[in-house]
């Protein structure tokens, strides 16, 4: 970190001489040290899963989730600041209603993107304000089909195919990969309920057990199962695709 | 307060009758047929009798004024800008039922203002052919079909008993010429194809010539 003690860190108003704004990186490492958030967008829907590191104990199991519904049909999945996340998710809202309200229509998954983003880059362009600590799956099923965007703290966003955020989110990105590449080769695209096992197995794999605390798998999905709406995956297939994770672990380290 | 346990018609002329506004607007499988006539008055006088009440909103959305002409001109209008933006910001045009969204909005909002009774109909690529009906108070109703102005309640009864679901593009407008509309307008995926029917060639099955026949010579109805 050369940039430290220069002073150009300090606003994110303020350029570096190589023209970088450190606030806006800096806002990425918040998004880094957070549990991994994983979206992949299926034949039949978008899956959302997250690894919801727990800080206590004494915590009510399932409570605290990170993942909010922003419309019927939009989920939104955040990694970083909590409160951020939050925050984020109730302007969401706001914002798809509002749209519902003067089109008589509902959202699509790239317009909320979009307005979200354009919200995200505002605080990137004043002084007296701190960029967003987050990184933004939202996933969706709109008149469009099924829909997956990632919207970073300096306010871009992009689609995918399936995307990861949050600690560990290279190792979870090449897993991805082979998922994705298995469709570009011709083979039949994959399903929400494969994506469910699919996403458990990535999260238990990323999980660094030595270092993090405990964590709960957090899922949802969009799909035509749940009529096209925003839900938590079912408890019955979450148990399954949790203990299929935990045996592949297993077997992968009798490999190592 | 007003007695209003009667009806002012003193307006009219005795022996004068009124002929409103009459509009409609019907779905079928690929799209909608819109009619209205071309009649606008001020007070008795014809101030236009070529009128062309089937305003242009977007490419395959159109939209029936019944109500004061420059209110609904102007509603239109606006609704045509809208239109317009939210195609150049979200790329793609709008479905016809954010058409009548914002229709709706601009009534109810302005109720107090407007004379406005409009029906919204066209075709989009989600729903295919729609119509939403928004009359006086700027409610807002989707309908399979809608008639509107005062003009239409001379045919509610004989809409309501002939409508069929699912008939085709020939049948429904086959229906609305029946309904006494002179401008007609056919919107679907493919094309908006308008039609006039001139005076002389309007249907007279109203005369009843089909149903009780040249009875012992007497004249039923009237010829022109």
């Amino acid at each position: 970190m050369t940039s430290i003690g220069t002073g150009y860190d300090l606003s994110v108003s303020t350029y570096s001489p190589d023209g970088r704004l450190f606030q806006v990186e800096y806002a990425n490492k918040a998004v880094e040290a957070a549990g991994v958030a994983i979206g992949l967008r299926c034949t039949d829907g978008v899956v959302l899963g997250v690894e919801r590191l727990l800080h206590s104990k004494l915590l009510v199991k399932g409570a605290n989730r990170r993942i909010a519904s922003v419309d019927e049909h939009i989920g939104m999945a955040s990694a970083g600041l909590l409160a951020d996340g939050k925050f984020l998710g109730s302007r969401g809202r706001d914002e798809a209603s509002s749209f519902r309200d003067n089109y008589n229509s509902p959202v699509t998954v790239q317009i909320l993107s979009d307005r979200l983003s354009a919200f995200l880059q505002a605080y990137t362009c004043y002084g007296s304000v701190r960029p967003f600590g987050l990184s933004t799956l939202l996933g969706g099923v709109d008149k469009t089909g099924p829909k997956l965007f990632c919207i970073e703290p300096s306010g871009v966003y992009y689609g995918y195919r399936a995307c990861a955020v949050g600690k560990g989110k290279a190792l979870a990105k090449t897993e991805l990969e082979k998922i994705v590449s298995k469709e570009a080769d011709g083979q039949p695209g994959i399903s929400v309920r494969e994506a469910v096992k699919e996403i458990a197995r990535i999260i238990y794999l990323v999980h660094d057990d030595n270092k993090d605390k405990d964590f709960e798998l957090e899922m949802t999905w969009i799909c035509t199962e749940s009529g096209n709406k925003h839900a938590p995956v079912p408890a019955d297939l979450l148990v399954e695709a949790e203990a299929a994770a935990k045996a592949a672990l297993e077997e992968g380290m009798e490999e190592d | 307060m007003a007695n209003i346990s009667s009806v002012d018609i003193s307006r009219l002329k005795n022996g004068e009758v009124n002929l409103g506004t009459s509009i409609m607007a019907v779905q079928f499988e690929g799209g909608v047929v819109i009619g209205a006539d071309s009649r606008t008055t001020t007070g008795s006088y014809i101030a236009n009798r070529v009128t062309d009440k089937l305003t242009h909103i977007h490419d395959r959305i159109y939209c029936c004024r019944s109500g004061s002409a420059a209110d609904t001109q102007a509603v239109a209008d606006v609704v045509h800008q809208h239109a317009q933006v939210y195609t150049s910001v979200y790329g793609s045009p709008p479905p016809v039922a954010t058409a009548a969204a914002l229709f709706e909005k601009m009534c109810y909002d302005n109720k107090d203002q407007l004379s406005a009774g409009i029906i919204v109909a066209g075709w989009d690529k989600e729903a295919g052919g729609s119509v939403y009906n928004i009359p006086l108070g700027g409610g807002m109703f989707q309908q399979p079909w809608a008639i509107g102005g005062s003009g239409s309640t001379y045919v509610y009864g004989y809409c309501d008993a002939t409508y069929r679901e699912g008939w085709s593009e020939e049948e429904t407008v086959k229906f609305v010429k029946n309904s006494g509309c002179i401008r007609l307008c056919v919107i679907t995926k493919d094309k908006v194809e308008r039609h006039f029917v001139p005076g002389n060639e309007l249907p007279r099955f109203w005369e009843g010539k089909e149903v009780v026949g040249n009875m012992s010579g007497q004249r039923v109805g009237v010829t022109a």
